[in-house]
């Protein structure tokens, strides 16, 4: 194992974060925040509890979910596409490094980036709502499953795309509708009956169901299923990934 | 003593069907600097790529140091730095913490002492601490050297290093060439400008279309091929050789303008004024002449032409 390949894509990576550290962390903050504002007191206030948890404390799990499902996808899908673009990419290429090595930097490392968002957010948002964590194992679970699960994604979107639109394309058209419709803002149980029966395709309403469990023990779905399925994806990544680097997939030529 | 790399029937065949490599057989030797020539598409960005594991090969095998690049390829690469054609650098780190990246990819551990001594071997030491893109272009070129050279390899590819280089930095760099197989560091390099690989290389290959036409000791071939040529440049154009100057086996070319004399090897001490008078003798005037010494260029575009 060359640990000390992993320790420097690591820090490579982490110096990345820390040096674009507004956009990185703040922003995030910021548009949560402004999340909880309108949504959760000016919006919130004239909504009905949600099984018995206030508007506001209801939207915490989904708001951490969706921002780590975002910035897990970008950071991670940048974080190599860059190199591809510029070209520095040959180094890791030509470096005695598996592809084991190689995903555990940086997938690591834009996995820790989003669990420091996410972490911060809930910071955040418990000076504007009351918080409770009933299972606070569950949640770091869910926190770091679907953290490294969706930065391994963001991974493969970054190996696959050979442009900026094909790198911005995935995470607009397809993720970012998944996660508003995936139960971050309500309960499923709220929507009309086929829109609950079509949402359960929806992979992300797994995620938030099981993240908000941890906290409230309400689901939309038991929380096993959530997290097998989330075990799933996770699967699903890595046997893709797995068969990018066997056939050198847009990495060799 | 074993060769430091084998490559063996190495070809490639890129994904749209072209043909860059056919069936390359090379043995490069432990310490030795040996330069590929070749013109621009012969394969030579494509034969180091294989061996430095970013491009695939489709048939053959390398070996580094006895280690097969595919099977055992963590001992394979850990022996090689590459310094690539194409200046690629994070333009938004800076100079120490790229280094650094490099050194630990190659897994290796930190070592300040060494990149401090890589730093002020490539003057970068007192930029250190900038951010790449605020270097020029020949510093660029260093850092990329330097990144190669921060995990101490015993084999070093420069993939035309001096391609759009200054006078100065190419001088440095061929310093930092001659100290590093001082120490023993096996150097394999490409380059356009001939005098170079003349004035660098222990040995020389040329490739053409992808085919390794030869190696040689450098030595070797230049006093095998190597000529010298007497030009005559005449003031009027001419249609043919006159027969009276057929023993001197004379070329013309440049539309009849220019008469070109070999200088025999084997008869050396030929007279040349005794040329000159025949020359003149049959009537035609010069306004110029000048001789050259086949240069390793010459030799080259003559063995590229003759297939
Ligand atoms: N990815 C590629 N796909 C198809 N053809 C390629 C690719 N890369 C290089 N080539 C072709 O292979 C030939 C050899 O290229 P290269 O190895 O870069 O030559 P050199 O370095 O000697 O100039 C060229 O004709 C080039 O166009
Ligand atoms: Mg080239």
């Amino acid at each position: 194992m060359n640990v000390y390949a992993i320790k420097a894509i690591y820090k490579f990576e982490m110096a990345r974060t820390f040096r674009t550290i507004a956009q990185s962390i703040v922003s995030p903050v910021l548009s949560t925040s402004l999340y909880f504002v309108v949504f959760g007191s000016a919006i919130g206030s004239r909504m009905v509890d949600v099984d018995g948890v206030s508007y506001g404390a209801f939207l915490v799990p989904g708001l951490i979910m969706l921002s780590i499902l975002t910035e897990s996808i970008s950071n991670a899908s940048f974080g190599i596409y860059f190199p591809r673009f510029i070209g520095t990419i040959y180094e890791v290429l030509s470096a005695p490094v598996s592809p084991f090595e190689i995903v555990v930097g940086y997938v690591g490392a834009a996995a820790s980036k989003s669990i420091m968002i996410g972490s911060i957010i809930l910071l955040t948002a418990s000076l504007f709502v009351p918080l409770e964590i009933r299972h606070p194992f569950v949640m770091l679970l869910f926190l770091v499953l679907t953290s490294l699960t969706f930065s391994m994604f963001g991974f493969i979107i970054g190996i696959w795309a050979d442009s900026f639109e094909k790198l911005q394309i995935i995470p607009l058209l397809i993720i970012t509708p998944l996660t508003f419709l995936g139960g971050s803002f309500y309960s499923i149980s709220m929507l009309p009956p086929l829109w609950q029966t079509l949402t359960l395709f929806n992979p992300v309403v797994y995620l938030i169901s099981g993240f908000r469990w941890s906290f409230y023990e309400i689901a939309d779905v038991d929380v096993s299923i959530s997290l097998g399925m989330t075990f799933l994806f996770l699967l699903i990544c890595c046997v893709i990934l797995h068969w990018i680097f066997k056939t050198g997939y847009r990495l060799k030529k | 003593m074993r060769p430091i790399i084998e490559v063996e029937n190495l070809s490639k065949v890129y994904a749209n069907g072209f043909t860059a490599l056919k069936s390359i057989n090379l043995e490069i030797r432990e310490g030795e600097i040996i330069a590929l020539l070749g013109p621009n598409g012969a394969g030579k960005t494509t034969l180091i790529s294989i061996i430095c594991g970013i491009v695939n090969a489709s048939t053959g095998s390398v070996r580094i140091d006895g280690y097969d690049i595919v099977k055992d390829y963590r001992a394979a690469r850990s022996l090689i730095g590459l310094v690539p054609q194409e200046l690629a650098t994070d333009a938004f780190e800076t100079v120490t913490a790229t280094l650094e990246l490099s050194r630990g990819l190659f897994g290796k551990a930190p070592n300040q002492a060494h990149l401090e001594k890589v730093l002020k071997d490539l003057s970068l030491w007192d930029k250190k601490d900038n951010k790449i893109i605020e270097l020029s272009g020949g510093m660029k070129r260093r850092v990329m050297i330097g990144k190669a050279l921060s995990h101490e390899p015993r084999i070093l590819f420069l993939d035309e290093p001096t391609a759009g280089v200054d006078v100065e930095l190419r001088k440095d760099m061929w310093q930092v060439v001659r100290r590093l197989r001082d120490e023993g560091v096996t150097i394999i390099l490409t380059t356009h400008y001939i005098e170079e690989a003349e004035e660098m290389a222990d040995r020389i290959g040329i490739i053409n279309k992808g085919e390794l036409m030869l190696v040689e000791d450098k030595d070797v071939l230049m006093r095998k091929l190597g000529e010298k040529r007497l030009f005559l440049h005449l003031t009027a154009p001419i249609e043919a050789i006159p027969t009276a100057l057929e023993p001197y086996e004379l070329m013309l070319t440049n539309e009849g303008t220019t008469l070109i004399y070999t200088y025999d090897k084997q008869r050396e001490g030929t007279d040349v004024t005794q040329l000159l008078d025949a020359v003149e003798a049959a009537g035609l005037r010069f306004r110029d002449l000048d001789t050259r010494q086949n240069s390793l260029e010459e030799i080259f575009v003559n063995l590229v032409n003759d297939r």
